[in-house]
């Protein structure tokens, strides 16, 4: 249940503790990018019925981003991770 | 059969064995002039007005469950038009100037009680806040009320108005507003639509939507492929998924709002009450429950059940705004699953598909909006032209730069 979030750094922790910004999977494109990529990173959603990206930061905790992989139908959480992890890995 | 009180005394003569079903159960013809996919109340609204007003009567309603399972038999039943912003007012004043005259345009009796909503304020700045809004109503020639904290300690004495830290000032009353009863207005739609010629369709979810050189040439469903000139989309909740299927990238996020409900009293709550203070909204029911729902769970959700948090929260909302709800059971809980669009304000428009529409993003406001969608939809399908009301509800307005934003949150869904 998404009710509970393990924090990387903080362990188990209500999802009140957090405030969530939305999908993760967006890739921010660069300043000169087109009207339209600016459009679609900004006001398009993917928005799945299954498993998604989403950032959630630990705003009463140790304040970081983290990158919440969840399943938008079952609420399961699958996996946790640091914000800058997250983008280190994924070449971000 | 039309509803009168002489088929009451009729049927009761008869020992009510007589009474017809309200639709009949359709199946697929291979093809139609519209199929509209979703039959929720704003495809069941659409498709009466195509048929009557439109003269266009062709028409199948799709719905994967059964009527009144979606969102139109999961929400609050309230019916409103205080809106502030341009785009916004004149289409939700349009929609209740429909509510007031739904029973007489259905011969459906759907318990609209115009009982008021009056929106509290706790704050010097909120109530400017209200004032200009009142002022944005007056001038779009809807009446709206101020309420001072006397008056509404006459009119409404079980708040609690010394709240430290959010006492009661006052109110934004709009005395045409109420409530209706949701699962009638889906009955009496359906009712009204099948007098009409069209074929609602019920279990019967689409699968895939068939194109040919770009135009949308019929729906596959779990009752076969199903032919159309015109493929319109009022699925509410499941719009991405929908549009997916169609390849259409859209500003949506599915998000889950929980209600509520609790053992009947005796009639005490005389109004809607929305509590500014955080975002509570109750009313009584006639059954005697009272309804009260307050935000969204705040992550993008399809499960059509809530979060225990959330429903802790919301208690706390209205155990602060009327401490003697403490001593009330809730005797069961709903979640809905809406989409949520990038600025809080619905899209009726055309997509880059020529014969495909879309009816979608109604976040809280779709149960108010039902009749004015449902008749600006049918008027975008029938004569592909946008109808005057609904001019500042389309889809390309984010690219625009002519968001419509109620709550000023920006793109971020959660926050509407």
């Amino acid at each position: 249940m998404a009710s509970l979030i393990t924090c990387p750094h903080c362990g188990v922790r209500p999802k009140e503790e957090f405030a969530i910004r939305g999908d993760a999977s967006l890739v921010r494109p660069v300043p000169t990018a087109s009207d339209e990529a600016w459009h679609d990173y900004v006001y398009v959603r993917a928005n799945p019925r299954g498993r998604t990206l989403e950032h959630w930061q630990h705003v009463a905790g140790c304040r970081r981003f983290l990158v919440v992989d969840r399943d938008t139908f079952t609420h399961e959480v699958h996996s946790v991770t640091d914000g800058a992890v997250f983008a280190r890995e994924n070449g971000r | 059969m039309r509803y009168s009180a002489f088929s009451i005394v009729k049927n009761a003569l008869s020992g009510n064995l007589k009474w017809k079903p309200q639709w009949r159960q359709a199946e697929p013809k291979s093809h139609y002039d519209v199929i509209i996919i979703g039959g929720g109340g704003h495809g069941l609204a659409a498709a009466y007005y195509l048929a009557k007003e439109f003269g266009v009567k062709n028409v199948a309603v799709l719905e994967k469950g059964y009527l009144g399972s979606g969102n139109v038999g999961r929400n609050t039943t309230i019916v409103r038009s205080n809106y502030m912003l341009p785009g916004n007012e004149p289409f939700y004043e349009f929609s209740m100037k429909l509510w007031e005259g739904l029973e007489r345009e259905l011969n459906y009796n759907v318990m609209l009680s115009q009982r008021g909503v009056i929106m509290l304020y706790h704050s010097d700045g909120q109530r400017d806040a209200y004032i200009r809004r009142g002022n944005a109503m007056w001038m779009e020639g809807v009446a709206a009320e101020l309420i001072e904290r006397d008056q509404l300690k006459k009119m409404i004495p079980f708040l609690n108005y010394d709240h430290a830290r959010y006492p009661i000032l006052g109110g934004l009353l709009q005395r045409r507003a109420g409530t209706a009863r949701h699962d009638a207005v889906a009955w009496g739609y359906a009712r009204g639509a099948d007098r009409h010629g069209v074929d609602i369709i019920e279990h019967c979810e689409v699968t895939a939507i068939r194109r040919e050189s770009g135009v949308v040439t019929g729906v596959e469903t779990t009752k076969g492929f199903i032919g159309c000139g015109k493929l319109a989309l009022a699925a509410a909740g499941n719009t991405s998924r929908v549009g997916e299927m169609a390849e259409l990238k859209l500003p949506i996020e599915s998000h889950v709002l929980q209600a509520f409900v609790t053992e009947a009293l005796k009639p005490c709550i005389d109004h809607v009450i929305v509590y500014g203070g955080g975002h509570f909204y109750i009313s009584q029911s006639d059954k005697g429950g009272l309804v009260f729902g307050a935000e969204i769970d705040g992550y993008t959700s399809y499960a059509q059940r809530g979060n225990l948090a959330t429903a802790e929260h919301v208690m706390e909302e209205g155990v602060t705004m009327i401490p003697g709800l403490s001593r009330v059971r809730v005797l069961r809980s709903w979640a809905g699953v809406m989409d949520m669009s990038m600025d809080g304000s619905p899209i009726i428009d055309r997509t880059p598909i020529d014969n495909l529409y879309l009816n979608c993003g109604w976040c809280y406001g779709g149960f108010k909006a039902t009749p004015a969608s449902g008749y600006c939809f049918a008027h975008l399908i029938a004569k592909n032209d946008t109808h005057p009301v609904a001019r500042a509800l389309r889809l390309d307005r984010f690219a625009r730069g002519y968001a419509v934003d109620e709550a000023g949150a920006g793109p971020q869904p959660n926050l509407h």
